[in-house]
């Protein structure tokens, strides 16, 4: 924990760094899908509409959500969740039953859109139920943690992957035939969501005071706002107290708790931060599809799950760059390069219906070849690379290995001074 | 964290309060399972003995499934996710050999010879599948971080769907079976025959097993292998050889069990092995994960146990098998991981 720490000015402005380029990033993206696109020629719009659709595209930054979030819990604090889904259809049902005509028994209206102040059932203001949604999957992902938590962390693995069967379930169940009152919709979705309210915006042109399902782009904006929120956080908690003592969880439970870190508290506030996230993904994702239905499966925990691996577990950037692949592969790039391939070769090849193989492919040559992602934290190379320590000193190569190991760290330390750039995970403790 | 003499003096009767409680929860739980399955009986006798039986006969199935998930845990603590699709594989590989292949699908003489057969195609079948996961992605994983291992499981076990998903198609698929569902009836119930061959072929495998593993050299091999790895190695013995055969095992279980349930079931659908592979789980760890008769005993009782809340006048239904299947998996998790059998452990430092 030496402090090699560039001077203030430096340091302040590579911590602008990345919203700076966030923001920049998602201002093109915007432009160009809200005031270019229109415009161009019909070539251009056919090649996006077949490749980057707009609603591929805000889709894919649900998925970005959710694979920061799933990245708290699998990257930093190193707990297999197989279950995060449940997260994902808690938060879905919340926005649902908060954002609709469901309860039309009551007449709630807290900030929603003023076109529905005189529809029966919940409306509240799409950015109360975000954070709701949120907290109330956290405090799911505390009830499931705390009793488990303690176990080992392959059982934990598989009570998490019980509870993201149990809980799609329940959606699937919530019918008033089988419960005797109708909690949801049973196999049918919850339809119609409301938009999300615009306030004070409206009064901008070409902005509706209730943003439906068409208005595309500016949904993007707001789902953009959410990943970045979580980006924000995800980053921040890494490097204060909470996000080191994660690291030394996952680096070495038992050294960890011997240090003084709390291993339960730790964890569990890992779990319900992930799950927190996974609930704000929820709502967007319930805003983006207009409804809520019961058809969240193992997939979608493994299609996170696999966005975090391929990405770079522990790393936000490598994770987003990770989700943004995988889901656009899954929801418009495989079936579109299928088409095309189809149509060069003369074939007839169901590409769509083989993602699962791929990704089952990949996940394994991953693990064998590339453990740490495509773009890994650096301290996640290391100890992906690094095999156990027992095994170490049977083979009586640890003396090599920590060689190796300080080289790398001498290499990372250079490297930090000279660049000085704001990147996660290499000087924490630094300026804590 | 931090524990002098004096706080450890302190939290001991705090453990042993919430130990107390933990246990008393428990058997409320089981009492109350226990005055439910009364209940039902008394109500719709009948009924209730035909759906038994059906959970017998899904149970050995379960039972054989969660032996390669005891051996496999039991030896590298891992849990093979991918095993239930194993199994899967084994379902088609059965129906195709048995009915396709061979063209059997009438009774007789024939048939059966033709059964056992596929029986000894089946086992080798899975058995082979399973070593090459061993050799191919496991073995190089085994100095890995844990994460690795079981993600690559996870990994497997979509690419054997997938394969299950080209080869069987998406809808499930129907096939005759050899054994037939002639059966004796007693008191309007009835006992059909497969379900004697399902409980006799788990229990020579069963025996078998047990032989091979407190018997043979090659079992005590494992066991040593299972103990402490490096100890093995140091007394002279080959310690992948003996991963490969624990695999090998295991999958030989899931063959036996994929040809019993094309016999008893009779459908194949590639996407039976996830949920089958997961029920089967929870039977090896209500067994006491890493326990041979444990396992089977588990199956046994988690077969029983869906069977009631699927089949029984008062129970949830179908709808809630899974529900019921995971809480029973969590509620076994918190209250008592070690299972019915096993000792309890700590985790290994």
């Amino acid at each position: 924990m030496t402090a090699t720490s560039p001077p203030v000015n430096r340091r302040r402005l590579g911590s602008l760094a990345w919203p700076l380029g966030f923001t920049l990033a998602v201002i093109l993206i915007f432009i160009f899908y809200r005031y270019w696109l229109p415009d161009s020629v019909d070539q251009v719009q056919k090649f996006v509409a077949d490749w980057f659709p707009p609603a591929v595209i805000n889709q894919c930054v649900i998925w970005v959500i959710m694979a920061i979030g799933l990245n708290v819990v699998v990257g930093y604090a190193g707990l297999l969740d197989l279950g995060y889904v449940a997260f994902w259809a808690i938060g879905t049902y919340v926005g649902a039953w908060l954002m609709s005509g469901w309860f039309f028994q009551v007449h709630w209206h807290i900030g929603g859109p003023p076109t529905l102040n005189k529809a029966p059932g919940i409306h509240i203001s799409f950015w109360l139920v975000v954070i709701f949604a949120g907290a109330f999957c956290a405090l799911w992902g505390v009830l499931i943690g705390a009793p488990t938590l303690r176990l080992r962390s392959d059982y934990l693995a598989i009570v998490t992957l019980g509870f993201g069967e149990i809980i799609p379930q329940v959606f699937a169940n919530g019918d008033s035939e089988h419960l005797g009152f109708a909690l949801t919709n049973g196999q049918q979705s919850i339809v119609p969501i409301d938009g999300i309210g615009t306030g004070v915006f409206s009064q901008l042109k070409g902005v509706n005071p209730q943003l439906g399902v068409f208005d595309l782009p500016y949904r993007f904006l707001v789902f953009c706002l959410v990943a970045a929120f979580c980006v924000f956080v995800s980053l921040r908690l890494r490097r204060g107290r909470l996000g080191r003592a994660w690291l030394a969880i996952r680096e070495d439970e038992l050294a960890a708790s011997m240090m003084g870190v709390s291993l339960v508290r730790a964890k569990l506030s890992s779990y319900a931060v992930g799950a927190f996230f996974g609930g704000m993904g929820g709502v967007c994702y319930a805003v983006a599809v207009g409804g809520a239905s019961p058809n969240f499966s193992f997939n979608n925990s493994i299609t996170i799950l696999m966005m975090v691996v391929l990405g770079g577990m522990g790393n936000v950037w490598g994770v987003i760059i990770g989700a943004l692949i995988v889901s656009w592969v899954n929801l418009a790039g495989l079936s579109q390069f299928g088409d095309w391939y189809n149509n060069q070769f003369n074939t007839n090849i169901d590409f769509p219906s083989y993602n699962f193989l791929i990704f089952g492919i990949i996940l394994v040559l991953m693990m064998l070849f590339r453990r740490e992602g495509l773009l890994p934290e650096s301290r996640t190379r290391l100890i992906m690379r690094e095999p156990a320590r027992t095994e170490l000193e049977t083979l009586g190569a640890d003396i090599e290995a920590a060689e190796e190991e300080d080289e790398v760290i001498l290499e990372e330390e250079t490297e930090d001074e000279l660049v000085g750039t704001e990147t996660t995970g290499r000087s924490d403790g630094g300026n804590a | 964290m931090t524990s002098t003499t004096a706080t450890a003096g302190l939290l001991k009767p705090r453990v042993r309060l919430t130990e107390a409680v933990e246990r008393a929860v428990g058997i409320a739980i089981v009492l109350g399972v226990v005055a439910w399955i009364i209940y039902n009986f008394v109500d719709e006798p009948t009924q209730c003995f035909s759906v038994m039986l059906t959970g017998l006969n899904n149970g050995a199935l379960y039972a054989l499934v969660a032996l390669g998930y005891t051996l496999v845990y039991g030896i590298i603590e891992l849990i093979n996710f991918a095993h239930g699709d194993l199994f899967m594989l084994g379902t088609i590989f059965a129906a195709n050999f048995l009915v396709n292949w061979l063209g059997v699908d009438t009774r007789g003489l024939g048939p059966v010879l033709a059964l056992a057969l596929t029986f000894v195609m089946a086992m080798i079948f899975c058995a082979s599948i399973n070593m090459g996961a061993e050799f191919f992605a496991y073995r190089r994983l085994r100095r890995a971080p844990k994460l690795a291992p079981l993600i690559t499981a996870v990994g497997l076990s979509f690419v054997f769907q997938n394969i299950g998903l080209k080869w069987n198609g998406s809808a499930p698929k129907q096939w005759p079976s050899v054994i037939g569902n002639n059966g004796i009836t007693i008191d309007g119930v009835l006992i059909r025959y497969s379900l004697f061959v399902t409980l006799g072929v788990t229990a020579v495998l069963l025996f078998i097993l047990t032989y091979i593993v407190q018997r043979t050299k090659q079992g005590k091999a494992m066991r040593a292998t299972a103990q402490d790895q490096d100890g093995a190695r140091l007394m002279g013995i080959n310690v992948d050889r003996t991963i490969s055969f624990t695999f090998a095992l295991g999958g030989a279980m899931a063959g036996a069990a994929a040809v019993l349930s094309v016999e008893t079931l009779g459908t194949t659908r590639y996407d039976q092995g996830f949920q089958f592979g997961l029920i089967a789980f929870t039977a090896a760890v209500l067994g006491g994960i890493g326990n041979l008769v444990g396992a089977v005993v588990g199956g046994l009782l988690i077969g029983l146990v869906q069977a009631a809340n699927d089949g029984f006048p008062h129970g949830f239904g179908q709808d809630w098998s899974q529900t019921v299947v995971f809480t029973i998996l969590i509620l076994l998790l918190v209250f008592k991981p070690e299972g019915i059998f096993g000792t309890r452990t700590t985790e290994k430092v």
